[in-house]
């Protein structure tokens, strides 16, 4: 790991300034960061602690019923807030399907934001990747590509954002609240992420020393609470990245879909709101066949970038089968395997 | 640059001079004060070997920047036995045989008690798997650490029930 200074700033604003240097990095947890480190893939000259930054670790419950989770919540004590849990059933789901209890204990909300798009070819310092060294090519074209993008790729990177938290959040229509060198700003999280482009080394839209302080629900999220879920095919029952994943939130009234809210995970640079699905939705009854219309809308644009044209399918699968188990109601106990669509209880056919 | 941090680990403090700012929480454990029950797997936050309890949780320390945890109370493999008396999940590992060669073991261990103080899994089978699973085992003793497991909860809950009467 290459040698760094460690600065731990009391205020905000200094750590904004402490960080605006080139070559600075902000450190939460480090679950993501220490590893590129280690792996010699991030190399930071400066890591700016802001653990013990005052006031960024409440979550809080908004007069109009939206929800303030500050950016250094750990993923673990969101998933178990009880009022949390109560109002965005998907966001827990997402979050206690990702990584380990070990991690989850560790890992902040801010940070879990920010965690690297990436792939085996970006942590792999012998293969060509644009987005560790920018104009280096790209191994994963011709390489293992059956796990990576679907939707939003470009010829100079494929890769794919990991988390699970933000794909619900994007569904909900979350915003983040950034603190800069030029003061306080709002990015909706749809906008925070970018897709690669030409330029795949710039994960986000931030700037050098932003700094986001909180991430924000509005009070419309609590309303699809009765019919939520969040679903992850993954390559084993439990702490892996999703081979494709879908958050399904409906309002449901009278056996009619008032308004859905969709997106997917493990498909793109970014989680990925199907808005044009969710318009075929608003106005349907909830069943199969509305909802395989959705789900061919939401991939529509797909098109595969190696050996992974099953995912455009697979896709379209989780997300009616996502659909299908929002319409029946979020369950009243989290399941035992959060997100996943197995269950080893065994069944009884009597 | 020095830095000098202190933690609590096992119950006593202890301060420490970091010559450069690198040192994980794990290699501090091991190479700095000799407590090397704590095992370094893979290094990386994917196989649960290096898992310690900070402030009652557990963390993998090998994603754990010494210097950010300055102040912090620590529990090792080391510190959880009370004297010649293993603590109730040791006891339930050895038997249940959730082991082979042991080299995951403190880390389950570490694992099973931050699991428990949780609270989420009760006496289900597929909810323990499920909160272990950031621990793994290259033996496959799985049957046997879920066995422990639940088994090591009963006890526990009893004992508090038992203390709270």
């Amino acid at each position: 790991m290459k040698n760094f200074d460690y600065v731990r700033p009391a205020t905000i604003s200094d750590a904004v300034a402490a960080a605006s240097e080139s070559g600075a990095a902000y450190l939460a947890a480090g679950t993501n960061l220490l590893d590129l480190m280690k792996g010699g893939i991030a190399g930071p000259s400066r890591l700016v602690d802001v653990t013990r930054l005052p006031g960024l670790d409440r979550i809080e419950h908004l007069a109009d019923g939206g929800i303030r989770i500050g950016a250094l919540v750990r993923n673990a004590d969101l998933a178990h807030d009880p009022d949390f849990a109560r109002a965005c059933p998907a966001v827990v789901e997402a979050l206690l399907s990702g990584a380990s209890a070990q991690l989850r204990n560790a890992a902040t909300v801010g940070g879990n934001l920010l965690q690297r798009t990436r792939c085996g070819y970006f942590y792999d310092p012998a293969s060509a990747c644009n987005k560790r060294q920018p104009g280096a090519g790209c191994d994963a074209r011709d390489g293992e590509n059956r796990l990576h993008a679907i939707l939003g790729w470009s010829n100079a990177c494929i890769a794919t954002h990991p988390s699970d938290f933000c794909v619900p959040l994007v569904a909900l229509d979350a915003v983040v609240e950034i603190e800069g060198k030029t003061g306080r700003r709002e990015v909706a999280l749809e906008a925070l992420h970018r897709l690669p482009g030409d330029t795949p080394e710039r994960d986000s839209v931030l700037d050098p020393g932003d700094l986001i302080v909180a991430l924000r629900l509005p009070g419309e999220a609590r309303t699809f609470s009765a019919h939520a879920r969040y679903l992850k095919i993954r390559e084993r029952t439990s702490f892996a990245f999703a081979v494709v994943s879908a958050a399904a939130a409906l309002r449901i009234e009278q056996g009619t879909i008032r308004d859905a809210r969709l997106a997917l995970g493990g498909v793109a640079a970014k989680p990925w709101r199907a808005r044009a699905a969710e318009k075929i939705l608003a106005g349907a009854r909830p069943d199969r066949a509305a909802f395989r219309r959705a789900a061919e809308t939401a991939l529509a644009d797909a098109k595969p970038s190696g050996d992974n044209q099953f995912k455009i399918e697979l896709a379209q699968r989780i997300l009616v089968r996502a659909l299908s188990l929002a319409a029946a109601g979020t369950p009243a106990r989290m399941p035992a395997l959060p997100a996943s669509p197995f269950s080893s209880q065994i069944r009884s056919f009597a | 640059m020095n830095l000098s941090i202190s933690l609590t680990v096992n119950g006593v403090r202890r301060d420490v001079e970091l010559a450069d700012p690198r040192v994980t929480l794990l290699d501090l454990l091991r190479e700095r004060l000799q407590l090397t029950g704590t095992k370094k797997g893979c290094d990386r936050g994917q196989c649960g070997a290096c898992t310690v309890l900070v402030d009652g949780r557990r963390i993998n320390s090998c994603l754990a920047l010494a210097a950010s945890h300055d102040g912090a109370d620590i529990v090792t493999i080391e510190g959880i036995a009370r004297g010649e008396e293993l603590h109730p999940i040791q006891a339930a590992f050895i038997a249940h045989d959730g082991m082979q060669c042991g080299f995951c073991t403190p880390g389950q261990i570490m694992s099973a008690i931050g699991l428990i103080g949780e609270g989420q899994a009760g006496d289900d089978p597929e909810r323990v798997r499920e909160g272990m699973s950031g621990n793994l085992c290259r033996c496959g003793a799985y049957s046997g650490i879920t066995d422990a497991v639940l088994e090591a909860q009963k006890s526990l809950v009893k004992t508090d029930q038992g203390r709270a009467a």
